[in-house]
């Protein structure tokens, strides 16, 4: 079989020669595509982070501006410490602070949640006598891919019933009981890599089941509990349409308030994009710090879209 | 004696605090979608107008589902729907899968671009949408601008202006935040891949078109599946893009079923109705979901 391998070259000196240049062309043309992907992935974001420094006159330019004359942090400005004196702005300029607060308490407390009541539940699936295991299973992939628009009336009636319309209460009550399927589906594939004969070992020696999980199963789940807290907090924080039917004035989130910048003169792109880019710094910089416990949980399976 | 005792008491034990660490979570997933999902059914076979309190909500069986069924606005946003999901699916699959296949090797500057990949996965899915209005805004948006300069375009293009290229523009940005995401699925599926299984088809004589369809597709076909059918499923449910990016419109021409529904329940406020809808979409996402946890678990098995 080797003989086939290598054929007789009649100039071996002009084919090495081609095929250098082969390679250094395919070099290249790699780097190329690599090139217009990183644009294709940057192009449209950083477009929204000049436009939200750029002055109207020049948003409203034409021909098109690329960087503008007279960058200005005005936006910015007005969005975290209130508008000048006299200026107009659409209402959603005041309400922006308040909304981030809110996206931040309601994201962070069902981060918590889910963390604590979805790795029980998942260490009792995977190492506790539950009946119909299976179904539970099912019912946690179901839910998670469950239509939210199918189960909105009802809850609205429920929230109404317990008094949790537009409370932060409320918004935790109601992402927790959607993230929670994800969370112990991701948690229950973690535990399931993790040797028994780590906990049964701290048993014989004594512990107690629940002391073998909180000082032998959770010290080692680090990357597990990490990525799962990442999701729950990203999906929190980026979801729009409970936020749009469940809030008001109070708990009104970052997703709603960054729909709302339009005036009688129509939507003020200006501030609407500085808005969009300030709303997608707390999950961008999570994501981009825990890449790595990410991609791991994308590898996973199932993870909330 | 003692140890049949000893065993039993454990497994009793066990069995409490199953229960125990299973109840926090069991309950609020319960209230928050078991108990409003079995509500629901009992919504949709009543008539329940909030627009007409006086009517109350007397009960009409299968009523609310059969004029959905035959309502033209509801079966062409149906079709919308399809002809959305089947070209964001598949333009996403088949790009990111080329990219993953490009950028399975090393090269400078791989961390970054992997990086890279993640930040339109994390952009909410809002910001993306009012981000896309502003680049197809046809008298400032950078697309019209782009194009103009390249001479690709003579006048500018009212993007978000017909109902055709309207939809095409809301797969346009589906695809830009979707397909990064899946790539590195496929990237880090590629990945486990060993090399030599390549490099014994090539000596064999296959070809890299040979190659792909023989041993890459097999053997990422699991995650193959994976991406496939969580895209679908998260397609078909879209709303957050299209209530930013174009409202439905023109004309309903982007008004999916996820949309329709919403303007049946929240703003003609025809609860039983908008009830109906959501449990035909529910239906179709659960027999997706069903073939996608069976494929699962065979794919488990071996």
């Amino acid at each position: 079989m080797a003989t086939a391998t290598t054929p007789s070259k009649p100039h071996p000196m002009s084919s090495r020669g081609w095929r250098k240049t082969r390679l250094v062309i395919g070099e290249i043309f790699f780097y190329l595509l690599v090139g217009l992907l990183v644009f294709a992935l940057l192009a449209p974001f950083v477009w929204m982070i000049i436009s939200s420094i750029s002055p109207p006159t020049e948003l409203a330019s034409t021909p098109i501006r690329w960087w503008p004359e007279n960058p200005s942090l005005d936006r910015y400005r007005a969005l975290f410490l209130g508008p000048r004196e006299g200026e107009i702005v659409p209402i959603a300029v005041s309400k922006f602070l308040n909304g981030m607060k809110s996206s931040l308490i309601i994201a962070t407390a069902t981060t918590l949640v889910c963390v604590f009541a979805g790795t029980a539940a998942a260490y009792a699936l995977v190492r506790l006598p539950v009946p119909k295991k299976d179904g539970f299973l099912f019912g946690m992939l179901a839910a998670q891919m469950m239509p939210i628009i199918v189960i909105i009336i009802p809850l609205y009636l429920v929230m109404q019933k317990l008094v949790l319309n537009d409370t932060w209460q409320g918004m935790i009550l109601l992402y927790s009981g959607f993230m929670l399927p994800t969370v112990i589906w991701i948690m229950h594939g973690y535990f399931q890599t993790l040797p028994a004969e780590l906990e049964e070992a701290a048993m014989i020696d004594g512990c107690s089941r629940l002391g073998a999980l909180m000082r032998v199963v959770l010290p080692i789940s680090g990357p597990g509990l990490v990525a799962i807290s990442a999701f729950a907090f990203l999906y929190t924080w980026n979801e729009f349409f409970m936020a749009l039917i469940f809030t008001a004035s109070r708990t009104k989130t970052i997703p709603v308030i960054v729909t709302e910048f339009s005036t009688q003169a129509g939507i003020d792109y200006g501030l609407m994009t500085t808005a969009g880019v300030i709303g997608s710094m707390p999950p961008l910089l999570l994501a981009f710090l825990l890449q790595r416990y990410i991609v791991a949980g994308l590898t996973s399976g199932a993870v909330k879209g | 004696m003692t140890a049949t005792r000893h065993r039993s008491r454990r497994e009793r034990e066990d069995r409490i605090l199953a229960a125990a660490l299973l109840s926090p979570a069991l309950l609020i997933i319960a209230v928050v979608t078991l108990y409003p999902l079995l509500h629901s059914f009992w919504i949709s076979l009543h008539a329940w107008n909030l627009m007409k309190p006086k009517e109350g909500h007397p009960f009409v069986g299968l009523d609310n589902y059969i004029f959905t069924l035959t309502d033209p606005i509801f079966l062409d946003s149906l079709k919308i729907t399809i002809m959305f999901t089947l070209a964001a699916v598949v333009i996403e699959i088949s790009l990111a899968m080329g990219i993953a296949l490009i950028l399975n090797r090393k090269f400078i500057g791989r961390g970054i671009v992997r990086l890279l990949a993640l930040l339109p996965w994390a952009v909410p899915a809002v910001v993306n949408g009012i981000m896309w209005k502003w680049i197809l805004n046809p008298s400032y948006g950078s697309l019209n601008g782009l194009l103009y300069s390249l001479g690709i375009i003579d006048n500018y293009v009212i993007w978000l202006g017909s109902p055709k290229l309207a939809l095409a523009m809301v797969v346009v940005a589906d695809v830009w935040k979707e397909t990064p995401f899946i790539m590195l699925l496929l990237l880090a599926a590629l990945q486990t891949i060993p090399k030599d299984l390549y490099e014994a088809a090539r000596v064999d004589g296959a070809n890299v078109v040979q190659s792909f369809f023989r041993i890459t597709v097999p053997l990422i076909q699991p995650v193959l599946f994976v991406a496939i059918a969580l895209r679908t499923i998260w397609a078909l449910k879209s709303f957050d893009l299209i209530y930013t990016l174009t409202a439905g419109g023109p004309s309903n021409g982007t008004s999916v079923v996820g949309y329709y529904t919403y303007v049946k329940s929240f703003v003609s406020l025809q609860l039983g109705r908008g009830a109906a809808v959501a449990y035909i979409m529910t239906f179709i996402v659960l027999i997706l979901v069903f073939i996608y946890y069976k494929v699962l678990y065979r794919k488990v098995e071996y």
